[in-house]
């Protein structure tokens, strides 16, 4: 068993995460608390007709995002599938951007080109939320293939994990086999993150993938480092997830997790929800992530009262309300932006009707 | 050393080949075969940039497929000429991430036939990244293989993609038909910040020709006059071009000069080329590989249409593949695929 399986198994005594500052913890509840509100608002908008197209709700997973992207350096490549708003935050994008893209606004993320489900952010080295389930999977096993390159072909780069994540629903997909298998062969530092919150849009894990009680086996089955990890607790995730972190930056390898979560609205907002029970959803809302960290930063740390706890959220409330406010009055994309970006290297007659030009960078990014 | 480009999205930081400078001549003494052509390209620019390595089934130790990379191994090593697992899809979506990054890779398909198992990272990944992102992560990437009717290999091996995949808004399609512009147009893919689908043809990596030794690169969009008429304007894209080549010979016999066009590339288009021969001819066929329905021959007559329709005395004529799966009799075949016959029967029509 290496060295991250065996720390995966946890231990009650002492604790990874009992090291870090309370500062840290803090930061994640603020975290946490923002992709929770700002998701509140989100939804708000959308039911508006503000936003439109496919929308996915990531509300009840946050510490999957907080907690995962929390044990990693600002320069490690993070690619996403399209519950992608949470980590896009958790990465550091502006909430202004965010809610921007969604408005289809000219200072969204994408310029208003992405939408809800193509959050890109490349100072924050974020490569996509994307539509495609399990597309994402062969890119992120890139992402850690061109990282591993720059390290040792072309000297100039350091030693890298990239973040590759992805639903329960992705690991039926063909792309998401071949993708485990390059990263095996080729020993390429990708963790592949499945957030598996029990459903595939509105198929349970049980109905839509075989043997589902013991998906490590996938991850094994290629020789990959595979570890389950409750992921409704951050302070779980870090003990657990940054040893396999560190051990994947180091030997440059790839990780396999099985990251058990919970979602709490639908699977889009045109979900009606009526594979799952009420009382289930209750149940998990018991356990909630953001109430879990809070107690213990109130009864264990003693670094948060409840005023802490009142002002730290009319301030995220305020936040994502300028969020709002700022895509409401944002501008449109400029009609010329259409043709933009199309190519890196316009020419002419590249398409009958079109004449492509170089786009504005986002003053926002 | 080269440093890794992270912003490929951007064509300042973005070192272009040197277009102004006139191409090496065409005729002289060094004879080699198309497939080396591609390789010369291939190892010249892995030598000018370390972000550019090779990757595909069977490229490294058994030298290629069809020997294309023959002896790349041994000049750069397993690092950067890599065998891929039988995986397109797995290994053409890596290398989308991996361009994304800043790489340059060149992902070999053995045959573009392979390559619909890999629709969704090259179709609906690659072209639309630059775009879908606002401009913040472009997908510099190359990919090349054997494209067309092979040899009695049946219908699943003999795809001609361009038809389909030329469709899509944000990749360029370079498409050579001899190993001088094997060679030029390859360099310029590589060096190119956009994704380009560069189309080869199995039937053709054993033709030889002058190539110079020096690098060149052939810019995209500019056809070349292969030969010179007054009569008809034959258009053409890589094989095809010989075979109407072969049928202008015959026809020149019979005192029909025509221009023939090798366009070179696809996306884009040098249709101000074809306006012009066509102000000249006033009469054209076009010759694609492709079948007819909605194909590449379909856009050229269509953009001629909407050009020069006035200056045409005969409505426009068309030879593609047969509107049939391919078939493996050779007779058949040879029927299915444009050939110089039928190539020469259409311009006897246009002038009739």
């Amino acid at each position: 068993m290496t060295k991250a399986a065996t720390a995966a198994q946890g231990n009650s005594k002492s604790r990874l995460s009992d090291k870090l500052p309370d500062a840290k913890l803090l930061e994640w509840l603020r975290s946490m608390q923002l992709i929770r509100e700002f998701e509140t608002r989100t939804m708000q908008a959308y039911q508006q007709a503000k936003i439109g197209g496919f929308c996915h709700i990531y509300s009840g997973q946050e510490a999957c995002a907080v907690g995962t992207i929390g044990c990693v350096e600002h320069d490690d490549p993070v690619v996403l599938a399209y519950r992608d708003h949470g980590h896009a935050l958790a990465r550091g994008m502006d909430p202004k951007a965010c809610m921007a893209e969604m408005y289809g606004k000219a200072a969204g993320c994408a310029k208003g080109k992405g939408g809800s489900m193509h959050m890109f952010d490349k100072p924050n080295w974020l490569f996509g939320g994307h539509g495609i389930v399990g597309a994402q999977t062969p890119l992120g096993t890139g992402l850690a293939f061109a990282a591993r390159y720059e390290w040792e072909v072309i000297g100039s780069g350091k030693k890298k994990v990239a973040l590759c994540y992805l639903g329960d629903g992705a690991i039926d997909q063909g792309a998401f086999f071949e993708a485990m298998n390059l990263a095996a062969l080729y020993s390429l530092p990708v963790i592949y993150i499945i957030e598996n919150n029990g459903y595939s849009m509105g198929t349970a894990i049980h109905r839509h993938s075989a043997n589902s009680d013991n998906l490590l086996a996938r991850g094994e089955a290629f020789g990959i480092t595979s570890v389950k990890i409750d992921g409704l607790d951050i302070l779980n995730v870090y003990d657990q997830f940054k040893p396999l972190v560190d051990e994947c930056r180091d030997m440059q390898r790839p990780a396999f997790v099985d990251f058990k979560t919970y979602r709490y609205q639908g699977h889009s907002m045109s979900d009606p929800q009526k594979y799952r029970t009420k009382d289930e959803v209750d149940q998990y809302k018991q356990k909630d992530s953001i109430a879990n960290l809070l107690d213990h930063c109130m009864s264990v740390r003693n670094c948060i009262d409840e005023d802490g706890w009142k002002e730290m959220r009319t301030e995220i409330a305020e936040i994502v309300r300028e969020a709002v406010q700022f895509s409401e009055n944002a501008a449109d994309p400029d009609p010329s932006e259409l043709f933009t970006d199309v190519y890196a290297n316009p020419q002419p007659n590249l398409s009958p009707t079109a004449t492509y030009a170089h786009g504005k960078k986002n003053p926002l990014l | 050393m080269t440093t890794l480009d992270l912003h490929p999205a951007t064509i300042e930081n973005v070192p272009q080949p040197d277009f102004s400078k006139p191409l090496p001549p065409r005729e002289g003494d060094r004879i080699i075969q198309f497939r080396e052509a591609l390789k010369e390209a291939m190892s010249h620019e892995m030598r000018q940039d370390e972000r550019v390595f090779l990757i595909g089934e069977e490229v490294a130790q058994y030298s290629g497929a069809y020997k294309v990379s023959q002896g790349m191994l041994e000049e750069f090593g397993p690092k950067r000429i890599i065998d891929s697992p039988i995986s397109e899809n797995g290994f053409a979506g890596m290398c989308t991430g991996a361009a994304m990054y800043g790489l340059r890779p060149i992902v070999e398909f053995m045959s573009w036939s392979f390559s619909l198992v890999a629709a969704d990272p090259i179709l609906n990944n690659v072209p639309k990244m630059l775009y879908m992102s606002g401009g913040q992560w472009g997908c510099p990437i190359v990919f090349r293989g054997n494209d067309g009717a092979g040899g009695q290999l049946g219908s699943t091996h003999s795809w001609c993609v361009e038809g389909l995949f030329a469709n899509v808004p944000g990749m360029k399609m370079a498409i050579p038909s001899n190993p001088y512009d094997a060679k030029g147009l390859l360099a310029t893919a590589i060096a190119d910040p956009d994704p380009v689908f560069f189309l080869e043809s199995e039937r053709m990596l054993g033709d030889k020709a002058h190539v110079p030794e020096e690098q060149y690169y052939i810019p995209f969009g500019q056809a070349r006059l292969a030969r010179e008429g007054d009569a008809v304007t034959l258009v053409s894209f890589g094989r095809p071009v010989n075979f109407c080549l072969e049928a202008a010979e015959k026809l020149a016999e019979e005192g029909i000069e025509c221009d023939v066009l090798d366009m070179r590339t696809i996306r884009p288009l040098d249709i101000d080329s074809i306006i012009a021969s066509v102000k000249k001819t006033n009469r054209v066929v076009v010759v694609d590989q492709s079948w007819p329905f909605a194909g590449i021959s379909s856009e050229v007559i269509t953009q001629i249409c909407e050009h020069c329709f006035d200056w045409l005395d005969h409505q426009p004529v068309r030879v593609n593949t047969e509107d049939v799966p391919t078939p493996y009799a050779k007779g058949l075949e040879y029927a299915y695929l444009p050939n110089p016959e039928r190539i020469a029967a259409a311009v006897k029509n246009v002038l009739a």
